[in-house]
């Protein structure tokens, strides 16, 4: 947590004297922000000590869905790429758990192995979705994930149209099966929020930034566009892969119309665009609201999709930028330090 | 003869797709908006009918004759009143509107219909059909939708190269400024391509309903083979559009008639080759729509 007016930070203390404006984005928020990220995550870890299952089975739903969030925005905010086809891979991921599981690989750790096996198969799938054009690209990805959808039916060893149960796990002890599920998807979303934040503040993200701001401004300033979308796509479908093999392990079944399902897409677009595209506080503060709100009133039918619905409307319209978006017009908090601050010459604290 | 059965009940079903992706088509090209929520009207649609027929025992063709005009004044009402408000931030807000809409629709008939599927009875001329040998016989039923496809697109094509509002609103399409400066309010302009989109959908609607059967859940994946329909076509045409519907029924069908288990899949699969070996589709053109 970390407010923006901060003064040190080295780049700026060297050119302090200097009559040049300095640009300056680490220092002391990014300190807090690394302090405040290891004492959050040493703190989520310790819960499944202190909570009742209820609350810890409610924080893996919370996990997962933000780290798809996560991944939508990083494709949809920073690459341009709006897909309604990640739910190729959130059903990948979840059979590819099973599968490995079928081969004799612990499933926590399968999870792992299968993200880096969506990434894998995302490697060939971005070469046939990249020759769409921006406007269809979400139609073409939508397209591929029912291709993966229906070739999984096919699959009988897999459990074809009905699914499959995940019977590796339950000779773990419940507890100790929900406290390894809890870990595995804190570490899961930890890395995923850790990644975007590590890639975004790196050469990538500077590519990115300049991509989403206009694409053929960056294209012609050097930025290699295509290199820079594709490897968004492999890793936005590895964190979408390891968040499917969340589901799978903690729902230990999986069938395959849930699993592919269009609305894993639906509510990552929910969860970004209401939080905040184009920021990393957004789609974790969406997922948040989206977690609670399916947990208390999913009870009461269908009702709570109908308000969330009726919610997008006026938030497109009045509120395009999320919760986030007004959050950061109203106060200088940020919890991300991704910006660039720049000062001007002389003493200054001001400058944004 | 099973094969060629199979091909001509599969140019039948794409004279569906297209009359149903005709809609989604006008509002991507004029207004470069893809209506998340296409799908779920033309349900909405054929469960109002539904509603409609049953309450007061009125026949299809005059359900239609209702819904189908209520509907393009309200695609009209919710282009002024929502999608025009939420484009001007750009191409996401449009979508997380429409989006927002699907949800809600989805829902609001799953509360209100329940998750059972449900059929419009098209009275007679459900059953007759038109026996061409032993082996194949084409239903009247799906002549008429074949047919009535054709005339709507058509009727679309003239409108858009002779009417004068279809001439303002290529206008709009390629340059809204431009547009408004000759006399066109592209807002005005906007609406009036969305009350077209919808009105098509109603039909489409009632039409998938009396053909089989709709349930309030059936709407993305009639959203998907509109899509497909239409970039399989190419977009910029209507009659590509034609085209593409059929491309996908016959793909459906024919393999389906091998494996039924194919029948979406080699439909996904033409879509994607159709993208990766000519993108522009079967039938480019610089036009709106």
């Amino acid at each position: 947590m970390s407010l923006i007016r901060s003064t040190s930070g080295r780049t700026g203390e060297q050119a302090a004297d200097a009559d040049t404006p300095t640009v300056d984005r680490g220092g002391r928020p990014a300190r807090y922000t690394a302090v405040g990220g290891v004492l959050l995550f040493a703190v989520l870890a310790y819960m499944p000590y202190l909570l009742v299952t209820g609350v810890t089975q409610t924080m893996v739903v919370f996990f997962y869905l933000a780290a798809m969030a996560l991944m939508w925005n990083l494709l949809a905010g920073y690459a341009g790429l709006v897909s309604v086809g990640q739910q190729a891979y959130v059903g990948l991921g979840a059979y590819a758990v099973l599968q490995f599981s079928n081969w004799g690989v612990q499933p926590y750790i399968g999870v792992w192995l299968a993200g880096l096996a969506c990434a894998v198969i995302a490697l060939p799938t971005s070469f046939a979705v990249f020759r769409l054009r921006a406007d269809y690209f979400a139609v073409g990805t939508w397209a591929i994930a029912e291709v993966y959808h229906l070739l999984t039916i096919q699959d009988s060893g897999l459990g074809g149209g009905s699914g499959s149960p995940l019977t590796t796990l339950s000779g773990i002890d419940p507890v100790m099966r929900d406290a390894l599920t809890y870990w595995t998807a804190l570490a899961v979303a930890g890395c995923c929020a850790l990644g975007c934040f590590l890639l975004l503040r790196g050469r990538l993200g500077l590519a990115l930034t300049a991509i989403r701001d206009d694409e053929t401004a960056a294209g012609s300033s050097g930025v290699n566009v295509g290199q820079a979308k594709r490897t968004v796509y492999l890793v936005a479908a590895a964190g979408c892969g390891a968040a499917g093999g969340l589901v799978i392990v903690s729902q230990l079944n999986v069938a395959p119309d849930s699993a592919y399902s269009v609305q894993w897409s639906a509510y990552m677009i929910f969860m970004v665009l209401l939080g905040g595209i184009g920021t990393l506080e957004g789609p974790i503060i969406g997922a948040a609201l989206f977690t609670i709100v399916q947990q208390y009133f999913s009870s009461d039918g269908a009702w709570y999709l109908i308000v969330l619905g009726a919610a997008c409307v006026p938030a497109a319209i009045w509120l395009p930028r999320g919760l986030w978006g007004l959050v950061e017009r109203l106060t200088p908090v940020r919890i991300f330090p991704l910006g660039r601050r720049i000062r001007p010459p002389q003493h200054s604290h001001t400058a944004d | 003869m099973i094969w060629i059965d199979a091909i001509l009940q599969g140019v039948l079903a794409g004279g569906l797709y297209a009359l149903f992706a005709c809609g989604l088509s006008l509002m991507f090209g004029v207004m470069r908006v893809v209506n998340l929520a296409h799908g779920d009207f033309a349900v909405l649609a054929a469960f109002l009918a539904y509603s409609l027929i049953s309450a007061t025992g009125v026949s299809l063709l005059w359900a239609a004759v209702v819904t189908v005009p209520v509907f393009a004044v309200f695609g009209y009402l919710v282009q002024r009143g929502l999608i025009n408000r939420a484009m001007t931030g750009g191409p996401l807000p449009p979508l997380l509107a429409t989006f927002g809409l699907s949800v809600l629709i989805q829902n609001s008939l799953l509360q209100g219909y329940t998750a059972d599927s449900r059929a419009l009875a098209p009275g007679r001329i459900g059953t007759a059909s038109l026996r061409l040998s032993g082996q194949i016989s084409l239903s009247y039923l799906e002549l008429l939708i074949l047919g009535l496809a054709v005339l709507v697109l058509g009727g679309l094509e003239l409108y858009l190269s002779r009417g004068r509002t279809g001439r303002m609103l290529r206008a709009a399409s390629d340059d809204p400024e431009a547009a408004s400066l000759v006399g066109g309010d592209p807002r005005h302009l906007y609406g009036i391509a969305t009350a077209l989109a919808f009105g098509t959908l109603a039909l489409a609607g009632l039409l998938f309903a009396a053909r089989s059967s709709v349930s309030p859940s059936s709407g993305p994946s009639e959203l998907l083979f509109g899509f497909e329909a239409v970039v399989i076509g190419g977009l910029g045409s209507l009659w590509g559009t034609l085209l593409g519907g059929i491309a996908l029924g016959v793909a459906q069908n024919v393999a389906g008639q091998a494996n039924p288990a194919y029948t979406l899949l080699a439909g996904h699969l033409l879509f994607l080759l159709v993208l990766i070996v000519r993108p522009e589709g079967l039938l480019p053109r610089r036009s709106i729509a």
